[in-house]
């Protein structure tokens, strides 16, 4: 039996090859245009930011010179300020998103195997993934007092309800065909979990870290302007109280920053992790 | 020993909204160790009913089907099923997903020979230059290939196929009809063979059965006396011709009755 005589998919290996390299080269143009882009647009906030001082539409005594925020970030990298409040976002924020996706992800297979569980618990999370996480932080203020327990609760919350429904919703839409030709070759129960179910569920697992991630660090920065001690929300306070204009903006554009990088690292490790899927396009 | 399978008294009752459907009412068939068997017969005639109580998918309300004598209770490495859809696990390459069945403990004997064994069904399916490949880069008729290998396998006794070529075109239809022969003649296997394909039974097989539906049951059976290796010229041969022909002069009658 020869693969040749079906529709000469492998009619030749030189052109095949020839096709990829043309691929890779445009795909490479098309990343430097995308930079190209992102450098620009970012370029242009400056341009308005700056043009809009000097024209004193945006009035220079409440808003800080680019120059002046670049210095308060180099003074606070230098006396060490900005890395422990980071470390401390940080801390939380993995601590939070942690605990929230373990127990999204035990809770989503509970859900997506016993009937019951999913009755029980389907109405509780319509209401709750309803209910921003916010609003819990005076509660848990008064239940725990302004320490990281309170904090680290409103994230794991935060985290959690996100992550469930896309589990629970990626679980009840498996295909059941790929577990049927699982057992006719032998699988057995645990074969089937985490030879069938994990790979399938995988991607959605990591979208899952990508919603949660993304409502963690919203989450975060508004218990940290709440109360804290230390973190960028804290950092920030301390900044705004003072008058100091330069941090807060420092702390907004920070903010925004760690946002956009944390999520570039998921979705690397996304398109990773779903490789292999049929991209509608 | 092999003794084939036996189906006897098969029913299958199923309850709707609209009432009880007897999809299969006293189904009775003995298929000898390897024969060719396909089903044909109009839609709603219990044929995919019938296949999934062979793989084990679904219980029969009467009667009991066999395999060597040993009643068919759930699905199992011993009778390999290739599916319309594929099925081919799309997160796993071609080389990964022809040697899944040999990795389950179910099969732990080849465990030693788990490379040697998938190269060689990869062989003889024509896929040696695609084995890192995706089933998303693989053509229709390239993805069930990879199903017929990952079938394989195991060595299962029967092969299950449920319209495996169905959604190929004509042209690949026709390459996979004489791949599976080819495939069959150096690897012996009993097959089960659903299709809508009157031509493509009678091409195939050793035995074709016409159902008839409502409720759904044997028509009738009817043997294929044309020696095998078949190649496709056999299609415009006289004997090959008048067969088909009485065939289809069946399943047409049975489609009438239907649409009545």
């Amino acid at each position: 039996m020869k693969s040749q005589n079906e529709g000469g998919v492998m009619a030749n290996h030189s052109s095949r090859d020839d096709v990829i390299q043309k691929f890779k080269a445009v795909k490479k143009r098309q990343r430097i245009e995308k930079i190209g882009y992102f450098i620009a647009s970012f370029g242009l906030v400056l341009l308005v930011w700056e043009v809009g001082r000097a024209t004193h539409v945006i009035n220079p005594k409440l808003f800080p010179s680019f120059a002046a925020v670049c210095k308060a970030f180099v003074q606070f990298l230098k006396d060490g300020t900005l890395l422990t409040h980071m470390y401390a976002s940080f801390v939380r924020v993995l601590i939070g998103f942690s605990l929230g996706i373990i127990a999204a992800v035990i809770l989503g297979f509970l859900i997506g195997w016993f009937r019951v569980v999913r009755l029980i618990v389907d109405p509780l999370v319509s209401f709750f993934r309803a209910l921003p996480p916010i609003a819990l932080i005076p509660l848990m203020i008064i239940f725990f007092g302004i320490g990281e327990t309170s904090k680290i609760i409103v994230l794991t919350y935060a985290s959690f309800f996100p992550a469930l429904v896309v589990i629970y919703q990626a679980l009840i839409g498996l295909e059941p065909i790929y577990g049927r030709a699982a057992q006719t070759l032998g699988a057995n129960n645990w074969e089937m979990f985490h030879k069938i179910i994990l790979p399938q569920l995988y991607p959605h697992i990591i979208t899952a870290c990508r919603v949660s991630l993304g409502v963690c660090w919203a989450t975060l920065v508004a218990a940290e302007l709440i109360a804290a001690q230390k973190g960028i929300g804290a950092m920030m306070v301390d900044a705004q109280n003072f008058f100091q204009m330069a941090p807060l903006v420092l702390g907004v554009l920070l903010i925004g920053a760690i946002s956009l990088v944390m999520d570039s690292i998921v979705r690397a490790i996304e398109r990773r992790a779903t490789a292999w899927q049929e991209k509608r396009s | 020993m092999e003794q084939g399978i036996l189906i006897e008294d098969i029913g299958v009752t199923y309850h709707t909204a609209s009432g009880t459907l007897e999809a299969l009412k006293d189904v009775n068939l003995k298929i000898e160790p390897g024969e060719f068997i396909s089903i044909v017969g109009p839609s709603g005639c219990g044929k995919t009913t019938l296949l999934n109580v062979l793989a084990g998918f679904l219980k029969s309300n009467t009667g009991q089907a066999c395999l060597d004598g040993r009643p068919i209770k759930g699905p199992g490495p011993e009778r390999g099923v290739v599916f319309q859809q594929y099925a081919i696990f799309p997160w796993l390459t071609v080389v990964e997903n022809v040697g899944f069945g040999l990795k389950l403990s179910a099969n732990k004997t080849a465990h030693d020979r788990i490379d040697e064994i998938v190269d060689h069904f990869i062989g003889l399916v024509g896929l040696q230059d695609f084995k890192k490949s995706y089933p998303k880069e693989l053509s229709g008729g390239m993805k069930q290939r990879v199903a017929i290998a990952r079938a394989y396998v195991v060595n299962p006794q029967v092969l299950l196929m449920d319209e495996p070529f169905g959604a190929l075109d004509a042209q690949t239809r026709q390459f996979m009809q004489e791949s599976l022969l080819d495939i069959l003649e150096e690897e012996k296997k009993t097959v089960v063979f659903i299709t809508h394909g009157v031509e493509e039974a009678t091409f195939l097989s050793t035995r074709v059965v016409i159902m008839a539906s409502k409720p759904g049951r044997i028509r009738e059976v009817i043997p294929i006396d044309i020696p095998y290796p078949r190649k496709a010229s056999v299609k415009t041969a006289p004997e090959f011709v008048k067969i088909r022909a009485e065939i289809d002069k069946v399943v047409r009658e049975e489609f009438q009755k239907q649409r009545q």
